[in-house]
């Protein structure tokens, strides 16, 4: 099994004519995901290789039975495009772009939770969601994952997704699902959401966690693991030696005061029963061991 | 982008919030001009952007023209933790019968929008918040929904605002949500808000952070965004449209991804070395980003080795390899380099890098590894 996407996974890639949009709508598709259609406004009616282009998602979902989508638009574009997908009914959105305004972003959040509670977004500014073997939407190349488990993944990093995913595959540890949460402030999915479904997902036995500084997502996870989660978890806190009041790349990585530090994170963790690990590398070591023991 | 007070002043009057009549001065002259059209007392206040600028001498209330040049003179020019005051704000002075505290922020963990208010303004909130933590009122505020007047004024009389100045308060408020919101504010802060002599309630001074992310749909930022100040790497940097930060230590760091360069940061760390930056390339390595990444690195005198840490996903390691060597042709480094590349053709990748022969490139297969060689080099170097 898997979390989220899986074989029957059935995808929209809204900003399929552009570049972006059409490098990975076609990568995915190359990867088995049930690329089904893309949508741009004007430019129904045309085809990406062979994926049939539509004006609206309405139509889209209408017509091809699509259960997801992925976004891959410019900021400026990317709070209606994830709107229009939950109003023509997909059950999960993928928003792969960075750089979307805070009150955007906090906005069509609410609007998701409020009126739409059966479409779980993923993102924004995050590499997206890949069940090896099975889907791949987003950015994630597809190549470094080993189908079968039975690692979850959770991140809020895109290039730490690809060092976790790779450390396990190099030593034939497989995943069932891997997740870029995403770092901006706002995420639509967080670590819990990802930790919940991972709980209830009979193929992943253990969770390899990648946390960064900022915000107190990773110490509210802390305290869902103490008391909703039963298996193993690593973790790596990313930003240890940050300095406070410098965003660190992502929207979401940064230190005000004392808030968002990283080691008051990995207490968190510890305390919680995490293995937590100084860096990534030690975190996969950690992993491939609890995996080996079982 | 963090706004000096004095700009602070100028988002909030966009708006319709009342502050003190003022103006800015860059030289002792303007300012003795500014206080004698604002009218004595004067106040005199260091535009800088860091907090207790009143303690270390930045704030002084001027009762005529002679002390205004006395004042003006002591603070233009002052060090305050590091920052250097090249402009003052100078302002009437204000009766003043009370100091309020309000302001509206993103609350990352509710992920809704937070009022912050209380009648004891004036000092830091964080200490208010230790000290007297039931003196704050917060109201969550969803952002599809807003904020409505009756909702700030049960805020207002939870916060025990005196009632001459209940209604001014709430006036302020209303006001003030419309700026967070229309102005794309990641804090729109009033300490002190106050209460005059005169029943009136104004802002007596300006806490604004706004969103780089939505400078596309505010053009009236520009004369603001000039003012930014970055040392002369970081405005290099970012010329070249990388994501760097300066930091103080001797190891040179070049990654893709913000936590990929976080993580090298902590690694360099760990095995006893300090990062002399961050430094993310973003989703490529092209030789062009590369070059750009070493050309702004080369310029920092501290930097004693440089470690490259690619993780290769889409982006081929040995097309990050050739852009290296590219890159490498291009800049002269001071420092050598230590390079880790993993993930899609990495063999390929240390087998192109182990061809150029030459001894200030080394090539090292794990990230610990890499770090490891890096801080040696870097540490002999110092």
């Amino acid at each position: 099994m898997s979390i989220f996407v899986d074989e029957n996974t059935k995808v929209i890639v809204q900003g399929l004519t552009g570049g972006q949009g059409r490098f990975h709508g076609l990568r995915n598709r190359d990867y088995g995901t049930k690329v089904v259609a893309g949508v741009t406004p004007g430019k129904g009616g045309t085809d990406v290789d062979g994926i049939p282009v539509f004006d609206t998602m309405e139509e889209a979902v209408a017509i091809t039975g699509a259960n997801a989508s992925f976004v891959s638009v410019p900021p400026r574009f990317a709070g209606d495009a994830v709107l229009e997908a939950a109003r023509a009914g997909v059950s999960l959105v993928v928003c792969i772009t960075e750089f979307i305004p805070a009150k955007d972003e906090a906005y069509f959040y609410n609007l998701l939770a409020n009126d739409f509670p059966g479409t779980r977004l993923i993102g924004p500014n995050c590499p997206g969601i890949i069940s090896p073997g099975k889907c791949n939407i987003g950015i994630t190349s597809g190549s470094i994952a080993l189908p079968g488990g039975p690692v979850g993944i959770v991140s809020r990093s895109g290039t730490l997704t690809y060092q976790a995913i790779h450390e396990l595959s190099q030593q034939n540890v497989g995943q069932t699902t891997c997740v870029g949460i995403g770092g901006d402030p706002v995420p639509g999915t967080n670590f819990i959401d990802c930790l919940a479904a991972f709980e209830a997902d009979p193929e992943t036995k253990a969770v390899l966690m990648i946390g960064e500084i900022g915000g107190s997502e990773e110490e509210k996870a802390a305290a869902f693991i103490a008391d909703h989660f039963s298996k193993p978890v690593v973790a790596y806190i990313a930003g240890q030696t940050a300095p406070a009041g410098k965003k660190m790349g992502h929207a979401g990585a940064i230190i005000s005061g004392s808030q968002g530090t990283a080691s008051a994170k990995m207490e968190a963790l510890t305390a919680a029963g995490v293995h937590v690990a100084p860096n990534p590398t030690v975190a996969g070591q950690m992993m491939v061991d609890i995996v080996r023991a079982f | 982008m963090d706004l000096f007070e004095y700009q602070g002043k100028q988002f909030f009057a966009q708006y319709g919030i009342a502050t003190s009549p003022g103006g800015v001065a860059d030289t002792v002259d303007e300012a003795v001009a500014q206080a004698d059209a604002a009218g004595y007392p004067a106040v005199i206040k260091a535009q800088v952007q860091v907090g207790g600028r009143g303690k270390a001498g930045g704030i002084k209330i001027a009762n005529n023209a002679d002390e205004a040049r006395q004042y003006a003179s002591a603070i233009l020019g002052m060090d305050i933790k590091g920052h250097l005051v090249k402009r003052v704000w100078v302002e009437r002075s204000s009766d003043i019968k009370k100091e309020y505290y309000a302001s509206y922020t993103l609350d990352r963990g509710a992920k809704k929008y937070l009022l912050m208010l209380s009648a004891q303004g004036g000092v830091e909130i964080e200490e208010v918040a230790k000290t007297d933590p039931d003196a704050i009122v917060y109201r969550h505020i969803d952002p599809t929904k807003g904020i409505s007047r009756a909702e700030i004024e049960d805020a207002v009389a939870a916060a025990k605002i005196d009632q001459e100045a209940r209604s001014g308060v709430a006036d302020v408020l209303e006001l003030l949500y419309d700026a967070f919101l229309k102005g794309d504010a990641d804090l729109a802060e009033i300490n002190p808000l106050i209460l005059n002599t005169d029943g009136k309630v104004h802002a007596l001074d300006a806490k604004v952070s706004l969103d780089d992310n939505a400078a596309y749909r505010h053009s009236e930022w520009a004369d603001w965004q000039a003012t930014v100040e970055y040392d002369g790497r970081e405005k290099l940097a970012k010329s070249k449209g990388l994501n760097y930060i300066g930091l103080d230590g001797t190891v040179g760091i070049i990654a893709n991804g913000a936590g990929l360069a976080m993580s090298t940061l902590d690694v360099v760390n760990q095995v006893g070395g300090s990062a002399a930056n961050f430094l993310d390339l973003g989703g490529g390595a092209s030789a062009d980003t590369m070059s750009a990444a070493l050309e702004v690195i080369n310029t920092d005198d501290k930097v004693q080795a440089v470690l490259v840490n690619i993780f290769g996903g889409i982006v081929r390691c040995d097309e990050v390899a050739k852009g290296i060597i590219e890159a490498l042709k291009r800049v002269e480094l001071r420092a050598p380099i230590v390079i880790r590349l993993d993930g899609t053709n990495a063999e390929l990748a240390r087998e192109i890098l182990a061809e150029q022969g030459s001894d200030s490139v080394i090539v090292e297969p794990t990230m610990l590894q890499a770090a490891k060689r890096a801080v040696e080099l870097a540490n002999r170097g110092a």
